[in-house]
């Protein structure tokens, strides 16, 4: 599998993100500055890593948004190129509308550092396929902006269409999310942004590695396809 | 010519900062106040000689990157 992390001023999380894909996948993933044009020829996932881009000025993930890269990126997620989005990479990837919704201040407004119950409620997709549905992993979360937000319509048709991929179990919902969301998947299937670090859960050092097959499945599912 | 371009969280979307700014205001003794919303005030210089073409293209700057308009409403007063 070829995987390229992409990089922004501030982002601070893509050594723990490159250091998972190097144990799944056994090579190294392309590391991309914000201001290319273009991502290395032939990737098959694109990751965005969690921090704070450009310092989360005018809204997290904004400026990062509006850079050359992630025109990259939305050209290679009209491609099928499996895109996910971890945290910041989120909030990039919905203020890039490749994913629908905002991320709003943390209803508590306080940044929340904690394992939270991550569910898994769809198992259909690239990053989940070696989970079942209602599997509950432990994983951690880093965030001040996790609200997920969207209007009536767009909730409806994310829930009807089986597109909220994680919500937070348990009642360990840190932030207020509607519905619980934790993490939601494009229309199409490729693109998949979600506000806990599964990279932080993959070996014994991180207290357990229940968030492994994550990464599994996306290696899975690329050399499937 | 000087642009100021008013950011409001969309009527319906909640506005954790401006329920706790509420609820300063309450424990400080000041009562009746409710519906307390925050938002943004960007102000921009422009090198435009003409107020309606500025406030075209200021009106591109936020649907492009000043506001999001899945939770934010904007408003831009042009100042000569």
């Amino acid at each position: 599998m070829k995987s390229a992390v992409v990089l922004f001023p501030g982002i601070n999380r893509e050594h723990d993100m490159i250091r998972a894909l190097r144990m799944v996948s056994g090579r190294d993933p392309y590391t991309v500055w914000h201001t290319e044009a273009e991502l290395p020829a032939g990737v098959d996932l694109v990751v965005i890593p969690g921090g704070f881009s450009f310092g989360d000025y005018l809204r997290a993930g904004a400026i990062a948004a509006r850079s050359p890269i992630m025109r990259a990126v939305e050209r290679a997620a009209g491609r099928g190129v499996k895109v996910l989005g971890v945290c910041n990479g989120f909030q990039i990837l919905t203020e890039t509308h490749l994913l629908p919704g905002a991320l709003m201040r943390n209803a508590g407004l306080k940044f929340v550092c904690r394992t939270i119950d991550l569910q898994v409620e769809n198992a259909d997709t690239f990053l989940t396929n070696r989970l079942s549905r209602g599997d509950v992993l432990p994983c951690p979360v880093a965030h001040h902006d996790g609200n997920f937000f969207a209007d009536d319509e767009t909730l409806k048709r994310l829930e009807g269409e089986g597109r909220v991929v994680f919500r937070y179990a348990n009642g360990t919902n840190p932030n207020g999310s509607l519905n619980d969301i934790a993490g939601i998947i494009n229309e199409r299937g490729n693109v998949i942004g979600m506000m806990p670090h599964p990279e932080d859960r993959v070996e014994p050092l991180h207290g357990g590695d229940e968030c492994l097959p994550l990464f599994r499945s996306v290696v899975e599912q690329v050399a499937a396809s | 010519m000087k642009a100021i371009v008013k950011i409001m969280l969309k009527p319906g979307v909640l506005d954790p900062q401006g329920k706790a700014i509420e609820h300063a205001l309450g424990s400080l003794g000041f009562s009746g106040v409710g519906e307390v919303r925050q938002g943004k005030l960007i102000t921009l210089q422009l090198d435009d000689a003409d107020a309606e073409g500025a406030r075209t293209r200021v009106r591109e700057m936020c649907e492009k990157l000043l506001a999001n308009t899945v939770i934010e409403d904007y408003e831009i007063e042009i100042v000569e």
